[in-house]
């Protein structure tokens, strides 16, 4: 992390000396423990405040369409791939951005530590072992990074960035033995009726604050299917069938272009796990057109695609 | 994906039909209505309009 951070400064602070970019997404850290909010460095001083940890759970590629001219962006596994989907989607252009890519080793989720510790967190240390030293009221306890990993993280399987001009580290080992969607399956092994229930008690917290929508570099769109008022497709209260009906779209918006960053659930404040809805568009899109988003940007995402052989077994 | 969150796959059918094929509509529209008819009324995404007491 130490050495990621340096490095990232370090990348940063040279392209903006040299002028070579007009700015650089980054993180920092933020006022509280464990958050990381986005930051434009536009200076070599700024370059200084970006920093790295096992917290920089949001995806920056979100923030690259609102911005014009030469970028710079520091980019994880899943973020580069949402990258790679915006140059496909023509959002940005290849030759404006500078990549510099974050062989990734997890992100860890901070509502598991603030569980098994308490609210009263005041500082979170990470040792080079994967050790996370969490301080706060007098109290000090010791995790193992691990355990606490976010779940899109234990599974993925796209760590190191597939698109960059430079890594600040050596690319990371890949598990073989990732059980990729698990979630899914034990879902899917419900009957139709518990299926429901389990996603009607997924979403029965959500408050419709829209975090995940914001949160999401695929929700880019200019008015929100949410926030259309004329026609309204979707009520606006917090009755179930709105509720889920905000959720499955989105998430059906998202279908052959999320790249499970995970972003939606870590800004979610009621702790809801959205990627039950987009997990499994995930996995079909993999069995039925052995697609995954963010890979290649010489392909249309798989739902703008078509060829003769597609398989048609939903059809009569 | 409505299958996998708990929607009657029968509610959900897809079929090619040309215009000028009306025998085929016929069979696949009444195919449909019998599948849907077994399944019963949909309670799922249904908004309840009338407040329960």
């Amino acid at each position: 992390m130490e050495t990621y951070r340096a490095k990232i400064r370090e990348i940063a602070g040279r392209l903006l000396q040299e002028e070579k970019v007009e700015m650089v997404i980054g993180y920092q850290d933020g006022t509280i423990p464990m958050i990381t909010p986005p930051m434009n460095a536009k200076t070599s001083g700024d370059a200084e405040k970006l920093t790295w940890s096992s917290h920089c759970c949001i995806n920056l590629a979100n923030y690259l369409t609102e911005v014009k001219g030469k970028i710079a962006i520091v980019a994880k596994g899943c973020d580069s791939r949402s990258i790679v989907n915006h140059i496909a989607e023509g959002k940005v252009n290849r030759d404006d951005l500078y990549i510099i890519g974050v062989p990734c080793h997890g992100m860890v989720e901070r509502q598991s530590i603030a569980t098994r510790f308490g609210d009263d967190i005041e500082e979170v240390v990470e040792e080079a072992d994967g050790t996370l030293i969490v301080r706060g009221n007098g109290r000090e306890e010791k995790y193992q990074k691990a355990e606490l990993m976010r779940q899109n993280c234990k599974v993925c399987v796209h760590r190191n960035p597939v698109l960059y001009d430079e890594l600040v580290g050596e690319p990371v080992a890949i598990p073989e033995d990732i059980q990729r969607y698990e979630e899914v399956e034990k879902v899917a092994e419900l009957d139709l009726n518990e299926r429901w229930q389990f996603f009607e008690e997924l979403v029965s917290t959500c408050i419709r604050c829209y975090a995940c929508r914001d949160a999401c570099p695929t929700c880019y769109c200019p008015t929100c299917f949410v926030d259309e008022a004329r026609p309204q497709w979707v009520g606006k209260g917090d009755e179930e069938p709105d509720i889920l009906t905000f959720h499955i779209l989105r998430a059906f918006h998202t279908a052959g272009r999320c790249t499970d960053c995970g972003a939606c659930v870590s800004s979610c404040p009621m702790g809801i796990n959205m990627r039950a809805f987009t997990k499994t568009l995930e996995k079909d899109c993999l069995e039925l057109w052995d697609w995954e988003a963010g890979l290649t940007s010489d392909v249309r995402p798989a739902l703008e695609t078509y060829t003769p052989d597609d398989p048609e077994d939903n059809f009569k | 994906m409505l299958v996998h969150i708990g929607i009657e796959p029968e509610r959900l059918q897809f079929s090619w039909i040309s215009s000028a094929e009306s025998t085929k509509f016929i069979d696949v529209v009444t195919e449909v209505t019998e599948a849907v008819r077994k399944v019963g009324p949909n309670t799922k995404l249904v908004r309840n309009l009338v407040r329960e007491q």
